[in-house]
């Protein structure tokens, strides 16, 4: 073996591949007796196929990813785990100056909860429907991403078919701000720094982050194929402490501006540290001529457990594959949803630091905008809901 | 199903997607060079659904530089006026040839419902041409690095020429000497002269 303490882990161009950059260029990774290495991707497709192949040992993963690889959906069945969560929220949903335009004729408001913007939406898309004008196109970046399920669940609870009434597609994030401009996309949701570059080059607005959808919501993880995992479980043991501690020092006040710096590399995320630092600070700019506003919460590296890999994310996500029709429900694809997500071995890699975890693997999911919760132990019940 | 489509492999219909011309160029002729006569190339990545749709491709071939990837896989996903073509094999028996793909830097995807015999074939063809591409820029890189390397002596002799009224044949054996006895590169010491000459002006 060539270095039995290498590990190779790709990564999207995205504000939250943030532990990542600073497990390698603060010493965090070094510090655990691992040789890291970060590839930068250009698509998930090839994050999945890579990962996959065994290029990567582990990569920056959509959650739902995980899940569809370990059950084999549209692509090979690789059993795929997430040992932890690169952070929560992070995602907002931007629409272009025209559609805001016609959405605040309807009542919408800078700021304003997602409820009332959403009903805003609803009636501009009916009031196209009566002027037999083409839909709306929304954009997101993956059909098995928290930004596919939150800006659906968005829409669904504010009476807009995400299937029918509007065209969603994927866009790569960094095509999505040309794509608003040149008019092909009306709206999208996306993590950062893209939904403030939009603003920034005043394309378009963001009119809601997507943790006013769904509070501390589950975002990124850490994914490796479970062969790897239990191959060398010594080195995944020491990539989550060294993300734990990463993830810790991302968050201390003082560090964010270098943090901003890190990341707008070309080699990492290649955006302006200005940009960047919006997220960070979890302070946005909604409007091209607006103020910059606080948003509690939008985007946690570590505060809040955030990165506790909990067996209900990956079920909220199942249950999300269900409702729009990617998969449908089994209880042996359950139990294998349950068991992608891994908090038993976050556990037992943080065991010698000796930190507060919680008491539970999974919890009951609560706050969405929507006033629904998510109990993951009545999963059926959930599914038979009405919305 | 597409059993109804021609038997004939060679009348498959393959789609080339790649913003790379040389590239596309390298694995068309491949192709044609085995027999298949229905290839298309399309470079302009704007409305891709409805030029797929049009073009109506047995195999699509993407390269994976290409970020245009994550739409593809979407447009399998959902698109009910595509007929399904689904990302390279889903069935762990091919994880060799996924794995060569890879490698070589070439994502495929194959309609549902074709005979996996009769890809095959098709498959190994884009991925040896993908590798003849990359060894084909791996040689471009190495001889414009060569270049980059003779101008740089080049550059080191003339200063050398110039500075001490040497000879080019003596001014490079003087070079050549510096590097024998530092134990360095040649080009490493013509480095450390260009560099000296401009901190020196």
């Amino acid at each position: 073996m060539l270095n039995s303490r290498a590990v190779v882990v790709g990564f999207i161009p995205l504000l939250d591949c943030a532990p990542l950059v600073v497990a390698l260029e603060k010493g965090f990774a070094a510090a655990e007796g691992i040789d890291l290495t970060l590839v930068r991707e250009s698509s998930w497709a090839n994050i999945r196929d890579r990962v996959v192949v065994g290029h990567f040992d582990a990569a920056h993963m959509l959650g739902p990813m995980a899940i569809a690889s370990t059950l084999g959906i549209g692509h090979l069945k690789v059993p795929t785990i997430a040992p932890l969560s690169l952070g929560r929220g992070g995602n907002a949903i931007t629409v272009s100056h025209s559609l805001w335009d016609a959405m605040t004729r309807h009542g919408a408001c800078s700021g304003a909860d997602p409820r009332s913007q959403g009903n805003a939406l609803q009636l501009v898309v009916r009031a196209r429907e009566r002027e037999n004008k083409p839909p709306l196109t929304f954009a997101m970046v993956y059909p098995f991403s928290a930004h596919n399920y939150e800006l659906r669940y968005w829409l669904a609870a504010c009476g807009v078919d995400p299937d029918r009434d509007v065209r969603l597609l994927v866009i790569p994030p960094p095509l999505l701000v040309d794509a608003m401009r040149e008019g092909q996309v009306d709206g999208f949701c996306v993590g950062e720094p893209w939904n403030s570059l939009a603003v920034s080059v005043g394309v378009g607005c963001i009119v809601a982050p997507t943790t006013a959808i769904w509070p501390l919501s589950a975002e990124k993880v850490l994914g490796c194929r479970l062969e790897w995992a239990q191959r060398r479980p010594d080195l995944l043991a020491a990539l989550i402490r060294a993300l734990y501690r990463a993830a810790q020092w991302c968050e201390v006040e003082q560090n964010q501006q270098e943090l901003a710096m890190l990341l707008s590399q070309l080699r990492y995320v290649g955006a302006p540290a200005a940009l960047l630092q919006r997220g960070i600070a979890n302070r946005l700019r909604l409007q091209p001529d607006g103020e910059a506003v606080a948003i509690a919460d939008f985007y946690l590296t570590a505060r809040q457990q955030a990165t506790f890999p909990w067996a209900s994310h990956a079920l909220w996500f199942y249950s999300q594959m269900i409702r729009w029709g990617q998969v449908r429900f089994s209880a042996g694809d359950l139990a294998q949803v349950r068991a992608t997500f891994r908090p038993d071995l976050y556990r037992l890699a943080l065991a010698p630091l000796d930190v507060d975890l919680p008491a539970t693997d999974s919890r009951i999911e609560h706050g969405f905008f929507d006033g629904r919760s998510f109990d993951p132990d009545a999963f059926e019940a959930y599914l038979a809901q009405p919305i | 199903m597409s059993e109804n489509r021609p038997s004939n492999d060679t009348a498959l219909h393959l789609l080339i997607v790649d913003q790379n011309v040389m590239r596309a160029a390298v694995l068309e002729e491949g192709l044609r060079e085995s027999g298949y006569v229905k290839v298309t190339i399309l470079r302009d990545m704007q409305n891709l659904l409805r030029r797929i749709v049009d073009i109506d491709p047995d195999v699509i071939f993407i390269d994976l530089e290409n970020p245009n990837r994550d739409v593809l896989e979407q447009m399998f996903q959902v698109s009910r006026v595509v007929r399904r073509p689904v990302a390279m094999f889903v069935d762990r028996s091919d994880a060799d040839m996924i794995e060569a793909a890879v490698d070589a830097g070439v994502g495929a995807y194959v309609v549902d419902g074709l005979r996996k015999e009769r890809i095959k074939s098709v498959l190994d063809t884009a991925v040896s041409r993908f590798r003849a591409f990359n060894k084909l820029r791996e040689e471009l890189d190495q001889a414009r690095q060569a270049l980059d390397e003779r101008k740089l002596v080049e550059r080191a002799k003339g200063i050398l020429m110039k500075e001490r009224g040497l000879s080019e044949e003596a001014a490079y054996s003087l070079l050549r000497k510096a590097a024998m006895n530092e134990n360095r590169k040649l080009t490493e010491v013509a480095q450390s002269v260009v560099t000296a000459a401009r901190l020196l002006r």
